[in-house]
């Protein structure tokens, strides 16, 4: 199996020209062996670890100002990640299908759903810089610490209880630091190769770099895909998690309740900006958070 | 470009005398297995040394895949039937003169004497520098050489490009497509019938094949219907040398006429894309119209709407849009023109 596949050019330089396609079998089973590692973890281990310290101290005498439904997403947020799945999966479609043997005419529809899944993170990194909190989906202090304890826990050793999460698990964050990578290596590289096939956007000019800097940007489109695949196998799979369901349920209509919130999120860490002006409104309107 | 040598690599040879015997073995040496009809094109690959198989299945000791057949609706032809068999047999020449026309057109005596009926269908694109062996699109890269500002791209396509831009260079292609062939195709998982015009592919949908021929599959026959014969054919090819080359362009027509009104015609040009085109908006647009100049101008004109030339294949659009006219003008054409 080759990780990569070189080809001699014209001018006898050994290039690179894709990445072994067989890396797409390695990244779909090495997705489904962390679904079922991970199930594994959760059913036997994971309680002992991860249970969180003293909720009653943290969020003593704020549940009253709590409403009933939580804004999690907005709805610019819940858009944007509804119109960057979709193109997502197209990309994957479109890119992956042929290779195991589906044949259909997939260049136009995947470039196309990589300009939507452009224009999706351009404005997102918008929304997110001004709109948004933008640091919450960042690791920070805590969730290290955090980390620390649930690492030391696992093993065995002593170490306090990890404390509640702010808005983002840490998986949620690390998740979205590695998308943000493989997402943005792929939008790169992808941009440049709309260079090499006909599209209304551009002049075709397959000279805008030499054979080999165009073989590496090939090989790096080639690894964030199918990177892509299990990281969206694994997300699939989270979002479909029992105990996750609450936070894909939010995705779709942008609230927690005041219950879940209470239960897995640190207010301290997670606090709800605009409390209700009456408490009317508590029980039927969600609030910004 | 590549260098020529005297002898080819060595592989294993197996000669079969059964369809089935052919199958079980592409079966068990899977992508190891070159299969060989007349050599033509396959002989070009290895003494080139761009391809190089362990085994190469021979299917001239088939019996079963030679020769022409009536059958109860037009003809049968084995796939190893050579293209001078197929010029010289007096029912295709009586009922479906065009694919003679079309077959003799291809080659040189010698060459039509060993290549196949199934070859010359199934045949490699050959743009140069892919058969030189770069790792282009087709040959599995990331990039197409002829379609390049300073490619050398004079024979490649105006039409349905899609990254590569090789062309199919078959000359019975479009006659079969025009009589409306079936191919049966053999695969591990039984037979296959597919329409001629479905046979080829672009690269839009596989940019490594010309055809539909999976791995393990073969084509055994070619059926042409009646539904076809005895109807006004028109096939002519434009190319550099008259004696032997492959085709600039070239045009096949079947017509049927009431009076002087085009009644049914299929109208297929090949070596302007990577697969033979059907140009069925031609074909709907010139229904029920006489055929004479007028009606050959418009079919002209619309044959050649979408085309997209690179740096130096720009005449092929006047080339295609002539040969369409004069395939509508019908025989005398050539003389008239």
């Amino acid at each position: 199996m080759n990780l990569i596949e070189w080809a001699q050019n014209p001018w006898g330089q050994q290039i690179p020209i894709h990445i072994g396609w067989s890396l797409l079998w390695v990244s779909a089973i090495g997705g489904l062996l962390f679904l079922i590692a991970h199930a594994i973890y959760v059913r036997y281990w994971a309680k002992a670890v991860t249970a969180h310290s003293g909720a009653p101290a943290a969020t003593a005498g704020v549940g009253v100002q709590v409403p009933e439904r939580v804004a999690r997403h907005s709805l610019g947020s819940r858009l944007f990640h509804l119109i960057m799945a979709i193109a997502m999966l197209a990309l994957l479609v479109t890119a992956f299908l042929p290779k195991v043997g589906v044949k259909f005419a997939w260049v136009t529809y995947h470039w196309i759903a990589g300009i939507v899944l452009t224009i999706s993170v351009i404005y997102h990194i918008f929304h997110a810089s001004f709109w948004l909190d933008f640091w919450s989906i960042w690791p920070d202090k805590e969730d290290v610490e955090d980390a620390s304890r649930r690492f030391k826990r696992a093993l065995g050793q002593s170490a306090p209880p990890p404390r509640k999460f702010a808005k983002y698990p840490l998986e949620n964050k690390l998740y979205h630091l590695v998308v943000m990578l493989a997402g943005l290596t792929a939008i790169g590289t992808g941009l440049f190769m709309m260079k090499r096939v006909q599209t209304p956007f551009f002049t075709r000019n397959p000279y805008l770099f030499g054979d080999m800097t165009w073989g590496w940007m090939y090989v790096l489109h080639g690894l964030a895909g199918i990177g892509f695949v299990a990281l969206v196998t694994v997300h699939i799979y989270f979002a479909i998690r029992p105990e996750k369901l609450f936070l894909t349920k939010a995705m779709i209509f942008g609230w927690i309740t005041r219950e879940q919130y209470l239960e897995h999120h640190d207010p301290a860490r997670w606090p709800i900006k605009e409390p209700p002006s009456e408490a009317g409104q508590s029980k039927s309107k969600s609030v910004p958070a | 470009m590549a260098v020529i040598h005297d002898v080819i690599p060595a592989f294993e040879l197996f000669q079969p005398t059964t369809v089935d015997d052919a199958l079980a073995l592409q079966s068990r040496h899977g992508a190891k297995a070159w299969v060989l009809a007349g050599g033509l094109d396959s002989f070009d690959w290895f003494k080139d040394r761009i391809k190089r198989p362990e085994v190469v299945i021979d299917l001239s000791q088939i019996k079963e895949l030679r020769g022409i057949r009536a059958v109860g609706d037009g003809l049968e032809i084995g796939a190893m039937t050579t293209l001078t068999e197929v010029v010289r047999h007096p029912m295709v020449r009586e009922k479906y003169s065009i694919l003679p026309n079309a077959a003799e057109a291809a080659a040189s005596p010698q060459i039509r004497n060993q290549g196949t009926i199934g070859g010359n269908v199934s045949q490699d694109a050959r743009c140069w520098y892919y058969r030189g062996g770069w790792p282009c699109y087709r040959a599995g890269g990331n990039i197409c050489y002829a379609d390049t500002p300073t490619g050398l791209n004079r024979e490649h396509a105006i039409l349905d490009a899609d990254r590569c831009v090789a062309v199919n260079p078959s000359d019975t292609a479009p006659a079969l497509i025009a009589l409306d062939a079936k191919m049966v195709i053999r695969t591990p998982k039984g037979e296959r019938v597919v329409n001629a015009e479905d046979y080829f592919i672009g690269p839009a949908i596989d940019i490594t094949r010309m055809t539909i021929l999976q791995p393990g599959d073969l084509l055994t026959t070619i059926r042409i219907p009646s539904t076809w014969a005895g109807s006004q054919f028109y096939f002519e090819k434009a190319r550099d040398r008259s004696v032997w080359d492959f085709a600039l362009v070239n045009v096949a027509a079947a017509v049927v006429t009431s009076g002087n009104a085009i009644e049914r015609i299929r109208l297929v040009v090949n070596g302007v894309a990577a697969h033979p085109v059907r140009l069925t908006a031609v074909e709907a647009a010139v229904q029920g119209k006489p055929r004479n100049a007028e009606t050959a101008e418009l079919a002209g004109q619309l044959a050649v709407r979408g085309a997209q030339p690179l740096q130096y294949n720009g005449y092929k659009v006047p080339l295609m849009r002539n040969l369409v006219k004069r395939a509508i003008r019908g025989v005398g054409a050539e003389e008239a023109a």
